[in-house]
C-alpha cells in the first residue's frame, strides 16, 4: 500500500519539473535586467546588442522561447552558459558530484553526532549531564549553517591552521579521475593519499552543514526514544530483568528511529539548501557556489538548468526518505 | 446579621513588575543587548570615531590597538583600504537594524493577517492559504532570497521585499493554528453570543491572546532578517557597494582572512550577539507577557 503511494508520487514528478520551469523560464524573462546587459562592453551599438540577443534566443517571444528549450532539454541539451560560455549540462554535471559527496558527508557527521547525542541525553535522563547534552544542542541548533561555516573558518583554518579553507583539493594533486566524484572514487581505488587531501578539505564545510541539523537529528531522537521508553514494551522488558543500556539499543532505539527519518529525513533539503551559502564561503567548486555566480549575471541557460537540478534533488531526496521509512516500519512494508 | 468586613483589598501586584519579573535574566540580558545595538545604529554617527567610508591607504590592514602594530586611532584596526573597522561595525548597525524592524514588521502584518483570515474562516480559504504556505515553505529560504534579491536588484528595498516575500509564512503558520485554537474557547464563544461579528471577535478578543506569542515570533524574525541581510550583502546583493555591512565585511575579510583574521571575526561576532539578544528578548517577552505559562 505504502509502497503504491511511491509509485503514485514518481508518476507525479514529470508535472512538478515542468510546473517548475515554467515558473523559472517566466519570472526570469518578466522582471526586469537580461544577462545581455551583463556582458556587453559600454557603449555598445544597438544593432550589436540586438544581435546578441538574437544569438542567444532572447528576441522570441517567450512562449517560442519556452517550447524550444523545453524540446531541448527533453534530448538532454540545457543550451549554453552565457557567463562561462560552456554548456550547462557539462557544468552541471562537472559540479553536481561535488555538492553531492559534501552532502552525504555532512549528513553522515550529522547522524552521528546526532544519535550520540541524543542516546547520550536518554541514558543520562534525569541528571545533571542530560541539561548539559539539551543545552549544546540548543546552541548547536541556533547558529546557522553558514555562521556556523564562518566560525569554523576562523577557528581551524586561521586561528589554528589545521586544515585548508578554500576549494576542493590542492591544485598540486595530479587530477586523473574518470568520474567527478573524487572521493567516492578515490576510496573505491585504494587511492587513500588522496582520499585524505580532499576530506581535509570537506571536512570544514561539512562539519558547518552537519551541525545545526545534528541537533535536529538529536531533538527529535531523543524525544521519540523518551517516548518509546515509557511504553509497555519497554517497561515489561525492564521488568522482566533486561538492563536499560540493553532494552534501549534492542527495544527502544528501532523504534524510536521511524519518527526520526520520518521528520528528519525530510531536513536533508535543508541541508542542501544550505551548501549554497556554505560552498561559496569554502570557495568548494559545487552547483551551490556556481549558483549564486548565476543569478548575479543573470546567466538564464545555467540558472534554469541549475533549479532544475535542485528541483530534482529535492525530490529524490523526499521520495529516498519515504522509502526509507517503509523500509524501516513493518506495519508500513506489510501493510 | 453579620458584619461584613468592609476593607479594602491589598493593592494588586503591579502588573509591570509581575510581569518583568518573570521575564527574569533572559529579558534584561536580551533587552540590553538589543538596545546596544539599536544605540549603536542611531548614535552611529557620534559614536563612530571615522568616517567609515574614509581611505587611508598608509595604514591599511592594522591590527586592533592592543595587539602588536596596532595604532591607537584605530581601536578595532583597519581593512585593507585603511578604513576604520571599528566605524564601519556601527555604521552596519544601522542597516541591520533598519532592515530587522522593516522587514520583520511587514512580514508580521502580512503573515499575521493571512493567518487570522484562514484560521477564522476555515473552508476553502483556509485550504487556499495553507496550500500556499507548503508550497512556499518548500523552497529553500536563503536559495530563494538570493534569487529574489538578484532579480528585483541591489539596495535596501529589494533585501526587505526579499525577507518579507520570503518569512511571511512563518507567521501565517503559527497564527492559522493558535486563531483556530483560541476560537475554540469559551470566551470566543461568549463574544460571539453576545453578539460581536467576526472581525470585532478576532481584534477585540483573538488577537490579544496572541500578543505574547507575536512578541517572541517577531523578536526571533528581526534576529533572521538580520541574518538573511548578512547573507545577501556577503553574497553581493544587498545595499549599494559603499554602504558598511556586517556581509560585506566578512567578505571583504574573507579575501584576507590570512593576513587579517579580525576583520572577518569582528563583524560575525557583532551578528553572533545581536542575534542572541533579540532571541532571548523574544523568549523573556514571552515569558513577561503570558501570565498563563505554556511550555
Amino acid at each position: 500500500m505504502r509502497w503504491g503511494e511511491i509509485i503514485r508520487r514518481l508518476v507525479l514528478v514529470p508535472p512538478t519539473l515542468f510546473g517548475v520551469a515554467v515558473i523559472v523560464f517566466v519570472l526570469l524573462r518578466v522582471v526586469p535586467g537580461d544577462p545581455i546587459s551583463m556582458m556587453i562592453p559600454p557603449g555598445a551599438s544597438q544593432a550589436d546588442i540586438g544581435r546578441l540577443r538574437a544569438l542567444y534566443g532572447l528576441d522570441q517571444p517567450i512562449l517560442h522561447q519556452f517550447v524550444s528549450w523545453l524540446g531541448q532539454v527533453v534530448q538532454g541539451n540545457f543550451g549554453r552558459s552565457i557567463s562561462v560560455r560552456q554548456d550547462v549540462l557539462d557544468l552541471l554535471l562537472t559540479r553536481l558530484p561535488a555538492t553531492i559527496e559534501l552532502t552525504l558527508l555532512a549528513t553522515l557527521i550529522a547522524v552521528v553526532i546526532g544519535v550520540l547525542a541524543a542516546l547520550v541525553g536518554i541514558l543520562a535522563r534525569g541528571r545533571r549531564a542530560e541539561w548539559a547534552v539539551d543545552g549544546g544542542v540548543g546552541v548547536l541548533l541556533a547558529i546557522p549553517d553558514f555562521l556556523w561555516a564562518l566560525i569554523l573558518l576562523l577557528l581551524f583554518g586561521v586561528l589554528v591552521p589545521l586544515l585548508p579553507i578554500s576549494g576542493r583539493i590542492d591544485p598540486q594533486v595530479e587530477i586523473d579521475f574518470h568520474s567527478n566524484f573524487y572521493l567516492i572514487e578515490s576510496l573505491l581505488t585504494g587511492r587513500l593519499d588522496v582520499a585524505a587531501a580532499l576530506l581535509r578539505h570537506m571536512i570544514l564545510p561539512a562539519l558547518a552543514l552537519a551541525l545545526p541539523f545534528s541537533a535536529i537529528i538529536a531533538r527529535l531522537l531523543k524525544a521519540s526514544l523518551v517516548e518509546a521508553e515509557d511504553q509497555d514494551y519497554a517497561q515489561i522488558a525492564r521488568a522482566r530483568g533486561y538492563s536499560r543500556p540493553s532494552i534501549l539499543l534492542n527495544e527502544v532505539f528501532p523504534n524510536a528511529l521511524i519518527p526520526t527519518v520520518a521528520l528528519g529525513g525530510v531536513q536533508v533539503t535543508l541541508l542542501l539548501g544550505g551548501t549554497v551559502l556554505v560552498e561559496r564561503i569554502f570557495s568548494y567548486e559545487g552547483i551551490g557556489n556556481m549558483a549564486i555566480d548565476a543569478v548575479i549575471n543573470r546567466d538564464f541557460p545555467l540558472i534554469q538548468g541549475l533549479v532544475l537540478t535542485f528541483a530534482v534533488l529535492f525530490i529524490v531526496l523526499n521520495l529516498a526518505v519515504d522509502a526509507l521509512v517503509t523500509l524501516l516500519d513493518p506495519r508500513l512494508r506489510h501493510g | 446579621m453579620a458584619d461584613i468586613a468592609v476593607r479594602a483589598m491589598a493593592a494588586p501586584p503591579s502588573r509591570l513588575l509581575a510581569g518583568v519579573r518573570r521575564g527574569g535574566a533572559r529579558l534584561w540580558v536580551g533587552a540590553a543587548l538589543t538596545a546596544i545595538l539599536v544605540l549603536a545604529a542611531l548614535l552611529a554617527p557620534i559614536l563612530a570615531p571615522h568616517n567609515p567610508l574614509e581611505q587611508d591607504l598608509l595604514s591599511a590592514q592594522l591590527p586592533p590597538m592592543w595587539m602588536h602594530g596596532g595604532d591607537g586611532a584605530y581601536i578595532l584596526g583597519t581593512d585593507s583600504l585603511g578604513r576604520c573597522v571599528l566605524s564601519r561595525l556601527i555604521y552596519s548597525a544601522q542597516t541591520a537594524v533598519i532592515v530587522a524592524l522593516i522587514a520583520a514588521s511587514l512580514a508580521a502584518l502580512i503573515g499575521v493577517s493571512l493567518g487570522l483570515f484562514a484560521g477564522s474562516f476555515g473552508g476553502w480559504v483556509d485550504q487556499f492559504i495553507s496550500r500556499l504556505i507548503d508550497v512556499w515553505m518548500a523552497f529553500p529560504p536563503v536559495l530563494l532570497s538570493i534569487v529574489l534579491a538578484a532579480v528585483i536588484g541591489a539596495g535596501l528595498t529589494s533585501v526587505i521585499v526579499a525577507i518579507v516575500v520570503v518569512d511571511w509564512t512563518r507567521f501565517a503558520r503559527v497564527v492559522r493554528a493558535e486563531t483556530m485554537v483560541q476560537l475554540t474557547r469559551d470566551y470566543a464563544a461568549a463574544a460571539r453570543a453576545i453578539g460581536l461579528n467576526r472581525s470585532k471577535v478576532l481584534r477585540l478578543e483573538i488577537l490579544p491572546n496572541l500578543v505574547p506569542l507575536l512578541v517572541t515570533l517577531l523578536a526571533v524574525e528581526m534576529g533572521i532578517a538580520i541574518l538573511v541581510e548578512v547573507i545577501l550583502s556577503f553574497v553581493g546583493i544587498s545595499v549599494a557597494g559603499d554602504t558598511p555591512t556586517w556581509g560585506s565585511m566578512i567578505a571583504e575579510g574573507r579575501q584576507i582572512v590570512y593576513q587579517a583574521p579580525w576583520i572577518m571575526a569582528l563583524p560575525i561576532g557583532c551578528i553572533i550577539v545581536s542575534v542572541i539578544g533579540l532571541n532571548l528578548l523574544g523568549d523573556g517577552l514571552r515569558l513577561a507577557l503570558d501570565p498563563v505559562q505554556r511550555s
